[in-house]
């Protein structure tokens, strides 16, 4: 690999991200959700910073996670779409260093999003645990670009990309209460198919990030995480990240341009 | 476009691959199963934010949330006792979901069914307190869980006064043509147990002038109940009914 291609490769993907005016997104994004804040503060009895911590959070996130998925998909189809994916593989650079730089470059964007999308939220809960939470924001945002591209890669169609993204996110934010249900059905005699759904569900949080334990509400309501929490948020982004590198070089690798 | 053989993905791809799979399973193996514990069971958010977040689906929203707040019920195969929730927190749970979905009778059912049926009394009494209220809310849809009530306050909780205000209640504010006369009557019974076997008459009297039990079998159930009641008063019976 070679770091200087890297480097230039991932420049050019800030670049675009900024040409394509998704400063101005972020910027229409925020104000609609000080709005919101605004007429929440208005119509609540109690605890309005809370409520407003919450929702602009939980608003905030999803935006964030949309924005970035959704960057990451339509830049590389049309970069496939206008050839500039095959006239750099006819340079004499590994691909590993074309999808490195892409992953950086738009890991970058990610981080960025997370830093200005945690900027509000500072006006309604303390500063510490903002800082937290945004940590903890970057973290999935580079979860889910790491697995966009890896979508995008694969299934090479703006749609199912997108498609396989949001499910997968919806899955990740889901998992941890999806297998708590499952292991205990109400009628412990319910028979074989109640094991194998068991089964498969544990099998799916084995392989799948717990997104919902990455970035929680509640941090920003009642109090900042311990060390252990912050740490294991950290590593589920690492080794998740890991295998998404692995899976997205092996079909890259594999493909026939 | 097709795919290339194996041999062209290089060692390290293919290490890191591999290195990425098994750090993954090892790690979350090694994390265990998330459990839901009791003290784990945090208020609810407020209902515009729930409606909010489903995007208007507040019916599914609600039927969600019921098992998620299920969940902390039953955890690994294993109930947590519903004596280690903290009650106040269910019930705002149960009223949300309520509120999303006031058609819906799961979280009522479970109300009485599970949380009321506990073997502490203070927890019991404010569960069916709970009952109570959201009956008012929908009396024709939600009787059959305040008469459950009222069987826990009288035979569990040994409270006629409160069992006769559940019953009280059924009979006055059940007004459905479905709902079974047992249900309306069965602050007779109390009051039989009561001794007041005077009001317990002048009920049974004015239920049948009303015109409301129309069934041959009740009203002739509730005849011999009255003429029962009537020869006790004649005797001048202080005992309690021996039904």
């Amino acid at each position: 690999m070679r770091s200087h291609a890297i480097r230039i490769i991932a420049r050019y993907t800030i670049v675009e991200a900024l040409r394509n005016r998704l400063l101005w997104l972020v910027a229409a994004t925020l104000a609609a959700s000080l709005v919101v804040a605004g007429f929440l503060q208005s119509v609540t009895m109690t605890e309005s910073g809370a409520i407003q911590s919450a929702i602009l959070a939980a608003m905030l996130r999803l935006a964030a996670v949309f924005i970035i998925v959704s960057f990451v998909v339509t830049s590389m189809v049309r970069e496939a779409n206008d050839k500039g994916l095959e006239l750099i593989l006819a340079l004499p650079l590994p691909r590993a260093s074309y999808f490195f730089g892409k992953l950086a470059g738009f890991v970058s964007v990610a981080v960025v999003l997370a830093l200005l999308f945690g900027l509000p939220l500072a006006l309604f809960a303390p500063w510490l645990q903002v800082g937290v939470w945004t940590a903890s924001l970057a973290c999935e945002l580079i979860v889910m670009t790491a697995l966009s591209l890896f979508c995008v890669l694969s299934l090479n169609q703006v749609t199912s990309a997108l498609a396989a993204a949001a499910g997968f996110y919806v899955l990740c934010r889901s998992i941890g209460t999806i297998q708590i249900i499952a292991a205990a059905p109400l009628d412990p005699v319910s028979g074989w198919s109640t094991e194998v759904i068991r089964l498969g569900v544990d099998g799916a949080a084995l392989l799948l990030p717990h997104l919902d334990r990455i970035t929680r509400t509640e941090w920003l309501l009642y109090a900042a995480p311990d060390t252990a929490t912050m740490v294991i948020a950290l590593l589920d982004t690492f080794f998740y990240g890991t295998l998404l590198c692995g899976a997205a070089l092996f079909d890259l690798y594999r493909k026939n341009f | 476009m097709n795919e290339r053989p194996l041999s062209h993905v290089p060692g390290p791809v293919l290490a890191l691959l591999t290195a990425g799979l098994a750090l993954q399973l090892f790690w979350h193996a090694s994390l265990g199963p998330p459990k839901a514990a009791a003290e784990t069971l945090s208020p609810p958010p407020p209902a515009m934010m729930v409606r909010l977040a489903s995007l208007g689906e507040t019916v599914a929203a609600a039927k969600l949330l019921m098992l998620q707040l299920q969940a902390f019920d039953y955890q690994s195969g294993s109930r947590v006792s519903y004596q280690k929730l903290d009650y106040a927190r269910v019930q705002a749970w149960l009223a949300l979901i309520l509120e999303l979905d006031p058609g819906g009778q799961y979280p009522l059912l479970a109300a009485s069914r599970l949380y009321a049926e506990v073997l502490d009394e203070a927890k019991q009494r404010s569960m069916l307190d709970f009952i109570y209220v959201q009956y008012l809310l929908d009396p024709n849809r939600r009787w059959p869980w305040l008469a459950h009530a009222a069987f826990l306050a009288k035979h569990r909780l040994k409270d006629i006064a409160l069992a006769r205000k559940y019953a009280a209640a059924l009979q006055q504010h059940t007004t459905a043509k479905d709902v079974p006369a047992w249900a309306t009557t069965m602050e007779i019974f109390i009051l039989e147990d009561l001794n007041e076997l005077e009001a317990a008459r002048v009920m049974i009297g004015g239920l049948l002038a009303s015109g409301r039990i129309t069934d041959r079998g009740e009203l002739h159930f509730l005849n011999g109940r009255l003429e029962e009641i009537e020869q006790r008063m004649e005797k001048g019976q202080g005992g309690k009914s021996t039904r």
